[in-house]
């Protein structure tokens, strides 16, 4: 794809999502735009581990159940959003880097369950310490920030609140992607034994990536509870941790666009689909069965290799030889 | 001074001792050829040197200075590089991000997150630069998947080469080469500068041993034999365990 249709699309991208509460009008509607891009958020973070790092996690609802549970609980306790969303980012560092240097003790499945296990521990807490956490009832988040004086009360301010950091978080992915830091830690996923070989320190790329993913986690969870104004032990359990999970997949995984996408379709399935459909999740399972079974590396890539290739059959008249691989982030 | 002093080294995995007592002493810009059979020990004996597995005693010397317990991705920092046996490679990358990479493995820049990769020039430069001296110039910008392993070949060596080591450890460079390709390698073999101390694993005596000015015959991770060529060659022990019977 020539850079120019890119760059075309990607404006028109952008000004659909700037000028979206016009054109959607409905408070309902600007409500979901916001979740998508909150979500978007949670698995852009993921997926520099799930899909750069090759570091696939199953524990990262917990630390956005950290971000949001450490500013709803200090924001009780009396402390301004400023103080309380900041210690938030602060305590969901450190939590992620205890989570790296557990987990990273070993890479693959082992990984994988670790980070579960991790999750878990936080759920645990959430649930069951209830004179810190308030247990099953959860913690109610009675006011949202007001940034310079703006109030986020009202649904289109909330929106565009979210895209700003949406479009931040986007920013940091594909100058992360583009950096030699970007490229270490691909190095790391591929083919780790020689990157040490080279006099990269893997452990500590891979360290560093863990922190980094879990620094926009912890952004994603306190919009998140901004958007609820509450947080119950329901944020860290398992579940979310695999739509997450899911949504990068879907989208495809080692791509930027590819989690935003996924978080797309989870969204609307749960919100919108919902409303006509009883067994909604029956729905989202058969769309993810479709995915992976026609794009198994995700509905991005996948369509990028499958109107090349349309294109190139049209043109020519024959059937081209299906490009595959990686395509450029 | 010497280049890399190996001396007692141990190994054991479980029951199976593929490291035992060995001793090894490559003086600066010497040429070592390490030969021995199928499960001599040798692979085993250069990841011990690299530091990817850890030595159960003994101890291993760069330039005099004591590395045994030194992690393995310090190693090449101090002027240390290996290549692979079997090819170990970024699939997904052009040959140029491959050495690219080896570059960047001891530069500072490999943390920076903000830079661009593409807009690193002078790096750039040097792994062009690096892939001209093997031959690889006119594909660089090929994607490694489209080469052929005649090609990956000769990657792996560039990606040592352009680290600039002191000490060059080599793992079979000739296995799998056509009698061709395997010239071209050796004509590249002899372009890297006497600075270099090299060390080769060979698998075949033959293809190396003009090459060679010391030689330590390896088996059951003993040194059996070491010398020079001729000594290595005519010794009854070599003929016994190595170019049979």
């Amino acid at each position: 794809m020539s850079a120019r249709l890119r760059y075309g699309a990607i404006a028109v991208a952008l000004a659909l999502l700037v000028t979206l509460p016009l054109w959607v009008g409905n408070s309902y509607y600007i409500n979901i735009a916001s979740q998508i891009l909150l979500f978007a958020v949670f698995a852009l973070a993921l997926n520099v581990l799930v899909g750069y790092g090759g570091l696939v996690s199953l524990g990262h609802a917990g630390l956005f159940a950290v971000a949001g549970y450490s500013s709803a609980l200090l924001l009780q306790a009396g402390f301004d959003h400023l103080v309380a969303d900041s210690a938030a980012i602060l305590i969901t560092l450190a939590a992620s880097a205890v989570f790296a240097a557990l987990a990273l003790r070993s890479t693959g499945i082992g990984f994988l369950m670790i980070t579960l296990a991790l999750g878990q521990i936080v759920w645990g807490v959430a649930y069951r310490w209830a004179s810190l956490t308030n247990g099953d009832n959860g913690v109610p988040v009675s006011t949202r920030p007001a940034p310079f004086g703006i109030s986020l009360a009202s649904a289109p301010s909330f929106y565009f609140a979210t895209l700003l950091i949406f479009l931040l978080a986007l920013l940091s992915m594909a100058v992360f992607v583009r950096s030699p830091f970007g490229a270490s830690v691909r190095g790391t996923r591929d083919q780790a034994r020689r990157m040490t070989a080279l006099g990269y320190n893997v452990w500590l790329i891979r360290f560093v990536a863990i922190v980094f993913s879990g620094f926009w986690t912890g952004v994603s969870g306190l919009l998140f509870i901004y958007y609820n104004q509450f947080v119950s032990p329901q944020v860290a359990q398992l579940t979310s941790s695999a739509e997450v999970l899911l949504m990068v997949i879907s989208g495809g995984t080692a791509t930027l666009f590819g989690p935003i996408v996924g978080a797309a379709i989870v969204v609307i399935m749960k919100n919108v689909v919902s409303a006509y459909i009883e067994r909604w999740n029956l729905v989202l399972g058969v769309i993810f069965v479709v995915i992976i079974s026609f794009m198994p590396e995700g509905l991005v890539p996948g369509s990028v290799r499958l109107a090349r290739w349309l294109w190139q059959a049209t043109r020519f008249g024959a059937p081209a030889a299906r490009p595959s691989g990686e395509i450029k982030p | 001074m010497t280049a890399l002093a190996v001396s007692n080294l141990c190994k054991h995995f479980g029951g199976l001792r593929v490291t035992t007592n060995v001793n090894l002493t490559v003086e600066p810009g010497e040429r070592r050829l390490i030969i021995g059979p199928n499960g001599a020990g040798k692979t085993t004996l250069f990841n011990l040197i690299t530091g990817e597995i850890a030595p159960d005693s003994g101890s291993i010397r760069l330039f005099d200075r004591d590395i045994t317990w030194i992690s393995s991705h310090r190693r090449p920092h101090l002027g240390m590089a290996r290549t692979y046996q079997i090819i170990t490679l970024f699939a997904n990358d052009t040959i140029l991000r491959n050495v690219t990479l080896a570059l960047l493995g001891l530069s500072p820049l490999r943390w920076s997150p903000f830079k661009d990769i593409e807009q690193q020039h002078a790096v750039i430069e040097r792994a062009r630069a690096a892939l001209a001296r093997v031959g690889l110039g006119h594909i660089a910008d090929r994607p490694l998947s489209q080469t052929s392993y005649g090609e990956r070949r000769r990657v792996e060596i560039a990606m040592a080469l352009a680290q600039e080591p002191k000490v060059l450890l080599l793992d079979e460079p000739f296995a799998g080469l056509s009698i061709d390709e395997r010239r071209d390698v050796r004509q590249l073999l002899n372009t890297i500068p006497r600075e270099v101390t090299v060390v080769m694993i060979e698998h075949n005596m033959d293809v190396a041993l003009d090459w060679a000015e010391r030689i330590t015959l390896l088996h059951f991770g003993e040194v059996i034999v070491e010398g020079t060529r001729a000594e290595v060659v005519a010794n009854p022990r070599t003929r016994e365990v190595y170019l049979g019977h």
